[in-house]
């Protein structure tokens, strides 16, 4: 991508063309040379519009409600981004993208803007995707996106996280699914669905959600609340006292919906808009925005450093050779490593070096 | 990520338009391209040529694979073409029809650009050559 053409789609997004948007969406997808500064210039026109996750185990009824809850919010006024994430298959990398049969309530409207990504089988690449394309989306002006996906995995998990307020959907009767909120969905859940209300066993699934989301808030309580901004956590701004502490918690909700017929989906906004404004009350939503950003950074810079280690390690001639290596017992995994990262850090330190003469000289 | 650039990913949409209820093909289809390595998303059923625009355009497809059996294709391809003409999507986008047209009307939606049209009994392989020879970005 040349930059004039950097500049025409970022012009043309800002100008609500909806081809520019695609168009940078797959350039963003397929990390296309120059997508960096594509997004970097989209970046300074973010942040007006509310971004909700949504995550559930497969036919659980994402994409049906996804569809009424874009339908509703039409309906009162908002302009919607819907981001829509599918595994791909590991073996050809094609995939099969189903969620757009579902969104049948908004065909024809232009301000739904539905997108379907796959997951490309690029580990953790997938939620810098997904981040991205949103600030695409924010920056075109969307007042709500929606970002859903396959509550499956690490992956998954991650790419909910970039959402404001994530919405964890169950379906009745299959204690599988109870299961599946053990293993760490349950923490992330800020609202939960019981969808298929009308099925036999909602009320038990609702029985059984309440006690485990008490579980939840008797244990790991505010840690998992306020997702840490590990080293860069900035305590000033104040976690405050416990006290204040208990008051600030969201007690996670759960919500009763039959998307098919979109019965519960207004409930569902309520509690939605109801976490919002706790978000921007309590100041947790700069502390998510914060996190975010903090993720974000180390997550690029991790890909960077990885990209400039596989071309040091091409330099000291190869992975394979240096395996040889490992293997007849000449030398050791540590000791490569070593090697390929001192002439780096040598670097660094020179730089370092540099730098501290130039303060000194200034002084 | 260097993986990305070397063998970029071709993302294609199969469209069932206007009235007509057998997507057996369609299923086949994006089935065999699935498993090219393709992205596919299928429109489902019944759908209008404007819906079918809107997918293409907000999906920023590679390929457009209609699929109509009901015999009204010469009235409904040209109004997707249309569709696309107006988000200048259509250019980038390689427009391939897949069913039963007769021979007479073949060159009127060649004209109209359609790129290729695949009777009945095409290999899989061909249309997946076809597409990875003809995509036009």
């Amino acid at each position: 991508m040349s930059e004039a053409a950097v500049d025409d789609l970022v012009t043309g997004v800002l100008d609500g063309e909806h081809r520019a948007l695609a168009r940078t969406i797959t350039n963003i997808e397929n990390r296309e040379p120059g997508y960096r500064d594509l997004v970097s210039a989209l970046h300074t026109h973010t942040g007006g519009a509310e971004v909700i996750g949504v995550t559930g185990s497969p036919g659980a009824g994402k994409s049906t409600l996804v569809d009424k809850l874009a339908k509703t919010y039409r309906d009162h006024g908002h302009t919607v981004g819907v981001i829509a994430v599918d595994p791909s298959s590991p073996y050809s990398g094609g995939a099969v993208l189903g969620d757009r049969i579902r969104m049948a309530s908004n065909v024809g409207d232009m301000d739904v803007f539905f997108r379907s990504m796959s997951a490309r089988g690029q580990l953790g690449g997938l939620a810098t995707a997904t981040g991205d394309a949103i600030t695409a989306l924010d920056a075109f002006g969307k007042d709500r996106i929606i970002v859903e996906t396959v509550g499956a995995g690490q992956n998954e998990v991650d790419v909910v996280r970039t959402a404001d307020t994530v919405v964890v959907l169950v379906q009745p009767g299959s204690g599988d699914d109870v299961q599946m909120l053990k293993a760490g969905i349950l923490e992330i859940g800020d609202v939960f669905v019981v969808n298929k209300a009308d099925m036999d066993g909602a009320a038990t699934t609702v029985t059984d959600l309440r006690e485990m989301l008490h579980l939840r808030e008797g244990s790991t309580a505010s840690a998992a609340g306020h997702h840490g901004l590990g080293s860069m956590e900035n305590d000033s701004n104040g976690t405050g006292s416990p006290d204040d502490d208990d008051d600030d918690d969201w007690e996670p909700r759960v919500v009763e919906t039959v998307a098919t017929d979109g019965t519960g989906v207004a409930d569902l906004i309520d509690v939605l808009d109801d976490h919002y404004a706790h978000l921007r009350e309590t100041g947790e939503l700069d502390r998510r925005e914060r996190t975010r950003y903090a993720e974000k950074i180390r997550q690029l810079l991790r890909a960077d450093a990885a990209d400039l280690l596989e071309a040091e390690i091409d330099r000291h001639g190869g992975m394979d050779a240096l395996v040889d290596e490992v293997q007849a017992r000449e030398t050791d995994p540590y000791t490569i490593a070593d090697r390929i990262v001192a002439p780096i850090a040598e670097c660094v330190e020179r730089e370092r070096e540099r730098e501290r003469k130039r303060e000194r000289e200034r002084k | 990520m260097s993986a990305g650039q070397e063998q970029r990913t071709i993302r294609c949409l199969v469209a069932k338009v206007g009235l007509d209820g057998h997507d057996r093909g369609a299923h086949v289809i994006a089935r065999a391209f699935r498993d090219a390595g393709f992205e596919v998303i299928y429109s489902g059923l019944h759908r209008a040529p404007e819906e079918i625009v809107q997918a293409a355009v907000q999906e920023d497809v590679d390929v457009l694979g209609i699929s109509i059996l009901s015999g009204a294709h010469n009235t409904l391809i040209p109004k997707v073409i249309e569709g696309l003409e107006e988000y200048g999507a259509f250019e980038e986008t390689l427009v391939i029809v897949g069913g039963i047209v007769p021979d007479e009307d073949r060159e009127v939606l060649k004209e109209a650009g359609v790129a290729e049209i695949f009777g009945p009994g095409t290999p899989m392989q061909e249309t997946i050559d076809f597409v990875r020879e003809n995509v036009n970005r």
